[in-house]
């Protein structure tokens, strides 16, 4: 790569550095427990906003699999989520009232917990409906696979996102809080991406899936992004450069092997498309706050109002890692 | 008195070290630990103190260890040289690390030792006809000098080593050695063991390894085969290293697969592998029988790895395996056909297709107005849309997710100048591809269409330069598929014998002979079909020389409906 447009880069990583810092002005700190994190833990990072359903799992999921401290950015929740996670004694809360598009769809939130808190960790930045899988997530904690990435001084694995949905309308069955989103929307599209490569960023572009086919048939190239690096041994210089699709510097970005051979993989579960999700997706649609002017949320919204059913006599239901394995969505590289 | 003792090599984990020491040391084995000198004060006394209570347990003189380099091999001499003195009833001592295992009682350890009290148990392979390391530095770690770290200078390390190559920088090796290297986990008798340690030329030896590239692979590895009389190449600690070189590591999953391989000690333990510590380590832990050890279950599981780490799976692409064109190992996962022009020419050619060959053939996957799969559904294996503008948004990926989705189950589709045309050369460069092509059977549904003459004008001329197009990327050098052609008019002058070498050359397919023979549209008129078009100024010339005057088909009868049999 030319040296120039390495320079671009590297000014464009201090650029959401910069606004980072800016952006982070508008953030109140409501619970900080980030003495109690010590050396080796392995730190999430989640930005939310009326998500009060769904923590009492994505809590559980994540302490189970080795999580030590989780940092809250709460955008203006009016359900309780900020009360609720500013009681657990395992998460730090900030929260603003601020643009969430305007932070860049709150990762300068991010970006700025990051560099203050997360130098040094293994940090894991998913949503609320994010669940990681990665191999042997059934035996191994995530302490473990963080342990051999760093041993094979790999610094970020990559993960794609993988859409889950119900059989039947979505609305269907309702979600209860503590449930595994799973036992609901436990089926997937295992066979139907698309990928390219993004020379400028190093990255893959992955679209497709369920959201793709149902809601993206006129512009494929409008459908989602499904490429995401949620975790990486953070160094205060690195900055996401849009949501967790991709990092900078751009080698970060490289989780893929291009000779042939495969790397070690995940896989986050989507547990968007529960009950609670046509509620959210009329909100969304009004505040309007999220990618593309909310192309997406027109689109889910248009869609949902047909009753949609994403479930097809081709779709796969979830078993485990090694399924996904087996089909081809993550791999275990050389992990064994 | 204990026959058995082990030295043990510490850095972390020193609480998983403490374990395994007392677990040897209450069995009777006397323990010398070295612990790296960058393990601080207060993690060390602490680690000491853990041990105090245990009389054949020592510590010895400490050194700064950096992997790769002479100061291991230095830590396991002072180590080795402590036990020898303190310890005069050991006959056998074991190198072992602060992160191994052992999987079978040590009594057994013991009992195997004892029955072969002068075998020296060190894996050491010469390197002339070995290639011990992954990539390069194999003969070189024995005639170059390596004074930088590889850790912490990689830069000066390479340039160093590249300096030498091209200077052609050769050491002398010392008289009476060769070299040999072998996994740094050895089992050596006191004989064997003191004879290195006291050997009149240490000194002189030490210098010349301690500029040798990682020397505790092959320090002792080459001297053994001077002192020894009774050498087992292969070492009693299970260890596997992957293609970086960096050992694999154990976790709780392992526990069955490491029980069965009957091995005495592992290396490395995960040390938050709680159940594997809990397990091989409780005092009712016994061995089931005297058996030998058999890492070859292990071995198999981590060249699995390997091979998935380096070749990966062919036709797969996802998010960490995309690789450069050329790189794929196989574009597309297993061997698919794909007939041009055939549904055109034949009525019904995709069923009789189907019952040829027992499997599901799909129309034309890149027809303009939807992907046709078999049974004519909306979405096909992996949710696959049926959809063309999804389709036609990467129709590469679309081949290979189809090919993919579909493993194990050959598929068969049809393909026509009208469809989309995208992945053609894609295609022409598959190994896995079996292309038959019929030019010009675009003018048979011509034919047969109800249009206005003009328009099929437009229309042929519009085919012909899009199949024209095609066959050229077909006749590309470089092409890798299976790849037949044919004019219309070639390809009727003996269509079963055509047929029947297309299957032929399918794998898998019944190989008895066509009897049954897809059903041809109606020719009658089609020459003068031609001509017309001729007249027209739009010369059909992919149709091939079709004869003008007098043909019938020869297959084809009056209704078009009898069968055709052949002999």
């Amino acid at each position: 790569m030319k040296a120039a447009r390495r320079y671009a880069l590297r000014l464009e990583r201090r650029k959401y550095l910069v606004r980072a810092w800016r952006k982070s002005r508008s953030l109140l700190p409501v619970a900080d427990r980030t003495d109690a994190i010590r050396p080796k833990d392995i730190l999430c990072f989640c930005t939310l906003r009326n998500e009060r359903v769904r923590l009492k799992y994505f809590l559980s999921y994540y302490r189970d699999r080795g999580v030590s401290h989780f940092f809250f950015v709460d955008n203006d929740s009016d359900d309780g989520t900020r009360e609720y996670l500013a009681q657990q004694p395992d998460c730090s809360v900030w929260t603003t009232d601020a643009s969430y598009k305007r932070a860049r769809f709150g990762m300068d939130w991010i970006n700025r917990l990051l560099r203050l808190y997360g130098h040094g960790h293994w940090c894991l930045t998913v949503d609320p409906d994010e669940f990681l899988v990665y191999p042997f997530s059934d035996t191994r904690p995530i302490p473990a696979l963080t342990d051999w990435l760093g041993a094979s001084s790999i610094k970020s694995f990559g993960t794609m996102l993988l859409d889950m949905y119900p059989k039947g309308a979505i609305t269907a069955q309702p979600y209860a809080e503590g449930q595994n989103p799973f036992e609901i929307a436990c089926w997937f599209d295992s066979g139907n991406y698309t990928i390219e490569r993004n020379w400028t960023y190093g990255n893959l572009w992955i679209q497709g899936g369920p959201r793709a086919r149902a809601f993206f048939k006129d512009l494929p190239a409008r459908a989602p992004a499904l490429n995401k690096i949620p975790l990486v041994k953070w160094h205060r210089s690195y900055a996401y450069a849009s949501s967790t699709h991709m990092l900078l510097p751009r080698g970060l970005n490289l989780v893929y092997d291009e000779w042939g051979g495969e790397k070690t993989s995940g896989v986050l579960l989507h547990a968007k498309f529960l009950d609670i999700f046509t509620e959210k997706a009329a909100e969304e649609l009004e505040r309007r706050q999220h990618y593309a002017a909310s192309a997406e949320y027109r689109a889910y919204h248009d869609g949902l109002n047909e009753n949609p059913d994403f479930w097809t006599r081709w779709s796969e239901k979830y078993i485990n890692w090694r399924q996904l394995e087996i089909l081809g969505l993550m791999s275990k590289g050389n992990w064994a | 008195m204990s026959t058995l003792g082990f030295v043990m090599l510490c850095h972390t984990a020193l609480h998983r070290a403490a374990q395994v020491a007392r677990h040897w040391a209450e069995r009777d084995c006397p323990v010398v630990i070295h612990v790296d000198k960058s393990v601080g004060r207060e993690r060390y006394d602490e680690f000491r103190k853990d041990l105090a209570d245990l009389e054949n347990v020592r510590f010895c003189k400490r050194h700064r260890c950096e992997w790769g380099t002479w100061s291991l091999v230095e830590a396991s001499q002072t180590a080795s040289e402590m036990i020898l003195r303190e310890f005069p009833g050991v006959r056998h001592v074991y190198l072992a690390s602060g992160s191994c295992l052992p999987l079978r009682p040590v009594d057994d350890l013991r009992a195997y030792l004892s029955a072969r009290p002068n075998t020296d148990f060190i894996e050491s392979v010469t390197i002339r006809d070995v290639d011990w390391t992954v990539g390069g530095l194999n003969e070189e770690r024995f005639q170059f000098r390596f004074p930088f770290s590889w850790k912490r200078n990689r830069h000066f390390f390479d340039r160093y080593v590249e300096l030498q190559r091209k200077v052609g920088f050769r050491r002398r090796i010392p008289e009476g050695i060769v070299p040999h290297l072998g996994s740094q986990w050895w089992c050596l008798t006191r004989q064997t063991l003191s004879a290195i340690l006291e050997d009149p030329r240490r000194r002189e030896l030490e210098r010349y390894f301690k500029l040798v590239w990682i020397p505790d692979e092959s320090y002792y590895q080459t001297l053994a085969r001077n002192y020894a009389r009774n050498i087992e190449s292969r070492s009693l600690t299970l260890s596997k290293f992957d293609f970086q070189g960096k050992p694999h590591v154990f976790y709780d999953d392992h526990l069955h697969l490491l029980r069965r391989s009957d091995c005495f000690i592992a290396r490395k333990i995960w040390p938050k592998a709680t159940r594997l510590y809990a397990t091989f380590l409780s005092a009712d832990h016994t061995g089931e029988r005297m058996a030998e050890p058999a890492p070859g279950k292990i071995d198999r599981v981590f060249s699995k790895a390997l091979e998935r780490r380096t070749r990966g799976r062919s036709g797969l692409y996802m998010h960490s395996r995309f690789p450069n064109e050329g790189w794929e190992n196989g574009r597309t996962a297993a061997p698919y056909s794909m007939f041009h022009g055939f549904n055109d020419l034949f009525d019904d050619f995709e069923g009789w297709l189907s019952r040829r060959l027992g499997t599901t053939v799909h129309g034309n996957l890149f027809a303009p107005q939807k992907a046709r799969f078999a049974g004519g559904g909306d979405v096909y294996a992996g949710c696959l849309s049926a959809d063309p503008k999804l389709r036609d948004y990467n129709p590469e990926a679309f081949l290979k997710n189809l090919i993919w989705n579909t493993r194990g189950e050959r598929q068969v589709f049809m393909f026509g100048p009208q469809d989309t045309q995208q992945h053609g050369a894609f295609m022409a460069n598959d190994a896995n591809a079996q292309i038959s092509v019929i030019t010009g059977a675009w003018a048979v549904r011509l034919f047969s269409a109800n249009r206005n003459f003009a328009d099929i004008r437009a229309e042929a001329a519009r085919l012909q330069r899009r199949e024209a197009k095609f066959i050229e990327t077909l006749r590309e050098r470089g092409a890798r598929a299976d790849i037949r052609i044919w004019t219309l008019a070639e390809f009727i002058e003996d269509p079963m014998e055509n047929l029947q070498g297309i299957l032929d050359a399918m794998e898998g397919a019944p190989l008895q002979r066509l009897t049954e023979a897809p059903r041809m549209r109606d020719l009658r008129g089609f020459p003068q079909f031609l001509q017309s078009l001729k007249n027209q100024g739009m010369n059909p010339f992919v149709v091939g020389d079709f004869p003008q005057e007098g043909y019938g088909p020869p297959m084809q009868t009056g209704d078009g409906s009898r069968p055709y049999l052949v002999q």
